[in-house]
């Protein structure tokens, strides 16, 4: 597993220590990572361009930022690149990208295009070629789409969606709407609901349990119009993607974070998909 | 300084913050607010397309062109507005063409860029160049005088950082020596032995041909060079200014907490003014009455005689699942709701050097979908 945007992440989800650029295990099987361009420039260097390591760090970073800014793609491609070589050599059996926001995905996986269109000669193209043919092969590389059911995330996934068709060659492999609600009352219980929640019925509750009972049918009220405002944008996103597997994955009501809550969702990850 | 005061004394307000915090909303909520309070043409700048937002503001859509926010929906939301509302929406592209047309020194260079292979690549799909020009439009409408506020909301948090930091890196790229060095003819390059392990690298990663396209399209944009640096450096000084507030937004979470907390530092370092922390979308109190954990239990313990008392002839035993689950629902948000708590505790804790107030803004039930709602969210700012 890796990043795209060296934060390290990754770290948390499995309390494991800082991530480097050098793969750290993290858990049974799994492997993790972080992006560092600078590192990913000299190994690429290292290894596609048969340049011995080259002297100090301070010119290879001076060029190396200059060229990002200068070229379109370049930053870009080397951390794409790295994780398709990973791919190519079958260094693993999965390589999980956790990429960056939607808005800006496209630059990434569409830098070996860009780049392509730009360069019609020289080195750069032979490399632009074999990264292309890891993304663009639906049967090896798919972006997964991750949406919390509201307007904006919900509308942002729908043109990632577009735009990957239109822009890219690459495939989707999924899309999972996370943070679910539970589902409060059916229409038969809304009623009753509406029948406690009255005046009168909160006249009796209160004199079983106290007054404090008004924030709790309250809290529920809330919650049921929270979960009702997000129904549609669920809908909205099984509408959207009638031939994509589109997995539900509940909110979490846990204390914690980390490895607990890795857990928690990897299992709910898993029942969705019928593997647990 | 209360956020009223800083619409009322602000000619830029930066919204900022993780992403998926509502931003968009917050600022758009700000203009709407500023409105009904204060005379004066406000204009809110997005660089995310919003289109529920358009629609909300009666626009069918909007883009780089500003247009006003039709009073009569001030009107029919019950507010009466003193200032007028202007929006626009980001276009990178369309804002560089305009950029390049108005900075072009002559008719030829500006067709020599407008149609580079390069220059089109890089304006239509490469992050940086939306985060600059997002600064150069906004640097034109501020200096314009167009408007009294200018409200602009930005990428999310690292990148808002890049944002902030583009017309810097603009004016440093124009000025570097490898600049100068990649604009050369190719074969002084192999001379030049202070950019020798920058040759090897370049060469072998990009080709010769490459790097001298590059290096065709930084001789023509160069002709820009004067006008870059001056209007980066303003940028710059306008970021800086007194008159310029940022305003950062967050979730009551962990992770847009923390990220929350690395930007108000990272504002902080540059001297930057920050007129206010949001916390949006905080669990409303309800949740934190005194006693309800206990009076939660009292009816899940209690469900099936409670649902039998009230329910009378109809249906037991759906009664008693409610209860139960309305029991069950409020202790799951509590659970949220003190954590989010606790996680806005430590932000504030954690900022001894800002002392911008924390507004919490409670979490709408239902969304944003007309100038009513907006203006709603921006009572809950006031």
């Amino acid at each position: 597993m890796g990043d795209l945007d060296g934060r390290g992440d990754l770290a948390h989800a499995f309390e494991a220590p800082e991530l480097s650029f050098e793969p750290t295990r993290v858990a049974d099987g799994v492997v993790a990572m972080t992006m560092d361009t600078e590192a990913s420039m000299r190994e690429y260097i290292k290894i596609n361009l048969k340049v011995p390591f080259v002297g100090s760090v301070g010119p290879v970073a001076a060029a190396f930022d200059f060229l990002a800014s200068a070229a379109p793609g370049v930053r870009e491609i080397l951390t794409v690149g790295k994780y398709a070589y990973e791919v190519r050599e079958r260094h693993y059996d999965l390589v999980i990208v956790d990429a960056t926001a939607s808005g800006h995905i496209i630059g990434h996986v569409a830098a070996p295009d860009a780049l392509h269109e730009l360069v019609r000669m020289g080195p750069i193209l032979d490399q632009v070629k074999w990264m292309n043919k890891i993304l663009h092969d639906h049967d090896t590389t798919g972006i997964v789409m991750v949406a919390t059911p509201e307007e904006m995330p919900a509308t942002e996934t729908i043109e990632l969606r577009d735009r990957l068709e239109n822009e890219t060659s690459l495939g989707r492999a999924g899309v999972i709407i996370n943070r679910v609600l539970p589902e409060l009352f059916s229409r038969p219980e809304e009623k009753v609901f509406g029948t406690f929640a009255s005046e009168a019925g909160r006249k009796a509750l209160r004199e079983v349990a106290g007054p404090a009972v008004d924030a709790v049918i309250d809290g529920a009220s809330f919650a049921s119009n929270l979960r009702r405002s997000r129904t549609q944008h669920i809908e909205r996103l099984f509408a959207e993607f009638p031939n994509d597997p589109v997995l539900a994955v509940p909110q979490l009501f846990v204390r914690s974070e980390g490895l607990r809550v890795t857990k928690l969702l990897a299992t709910a990850l898993s029942e969705e998909l019928g593997v647990s | 300084m209360s956020v009223e005061t800083l619409l009322a004394s602000k000619e830029v307000i930066v919204v900022t913050g993780p992403g998926g915090v509502g931003k968009t909303s917050v600022a758009a909520a700000l203009g709407a607010c500023a409105t009904t309070r204060l005379s004066g043409k406000v204009l809110v700048l997005t660089v995310d397309p919003a289109r529920r937002l358009a629609t909300a503001l009666g626009l069918e859509s909007f883009g780089n062109v500003e247009r006003q926010v039709d009073a009569k929906l001030f009107a029919d939301a019950g507010y009466e507005p003193i200032g007028e509302l202007w929006i626009a929406m980001l276009d990178t592209k369309a804002s560089w063409d305009d950029l390049i047309v108005q900075h072009a020194p002559d008719v030829s260079t500006r067709d020599a860029i407008l149609g580079n292979a390069l220059y089109r690549n890089i304006t239509g799909r490469f992050v940086q160049s939306h985060d600059y020009i997002a600064m150069e439009r906004l640097h034109e409408i501020h200096t314009s005088g167009r408007y009294d506020l200018v409200i602009v909301d930005t990428p999310p948090t690292r990148s808002a950082l890049d944002f902030l930091d583009a017309p810097e890196r603009m004016a440093d790229f124009f000025s570097s020596r490898l600049l100068r060095w990649l604009i050369a003819p190719a074969r002084s390059r192999l001379v030049n032995a202070a950019a020798k392990p920058f040759t090897l690298i370049a060469d072998k990663l990009l080709g010769a041909k490459f790097l001298t396209d590059i290096g065709e399209f930084f001789l023509l944009f160069q002709t820009l060079y004067d006008g870059f640096v001056e209007r980066a450096t303003s940028v710059q000084r306008t970021l800086g200014d007194a008159r310029t507030s940022f305003v950062v937004v967050t979730t009551p979470e962990p992770g847009p907490a923390a990220e929350a907390r690395f930007l108000l530092e990272e504002l902080a370092s540059r001297s930057y003014g920050i007129g206010a922390v949001i916390a949006n979308r905080v669990l409303p109190e309800v949740f934190r009455t005194r006693g309800a954990p206990t009076a939660a239990k009292t009816l899940r313990s209690n469900a099936d005689s409670l649902s039998a008392t009230l329910q009378k002839s109809a249906d037991v035993e759906t009664g008693e699942g409610v209860l139960r689950e309305v029991a069950d629902r409020f202790d799951d948000f509590r659970l949220l709701a003190a954590q989010g708590e606790a996680v806005l505790e430590s932000l504030q804790a954690g900022l001894p050097a800002v002392s911008a107030p924390v507004v919490s803004v409670p979490y709408l039930e239902t969304e944003i979908t007309d100038l009513a709602g907006v203006l709603e969210l921006g009572e809950q700012l006031l």
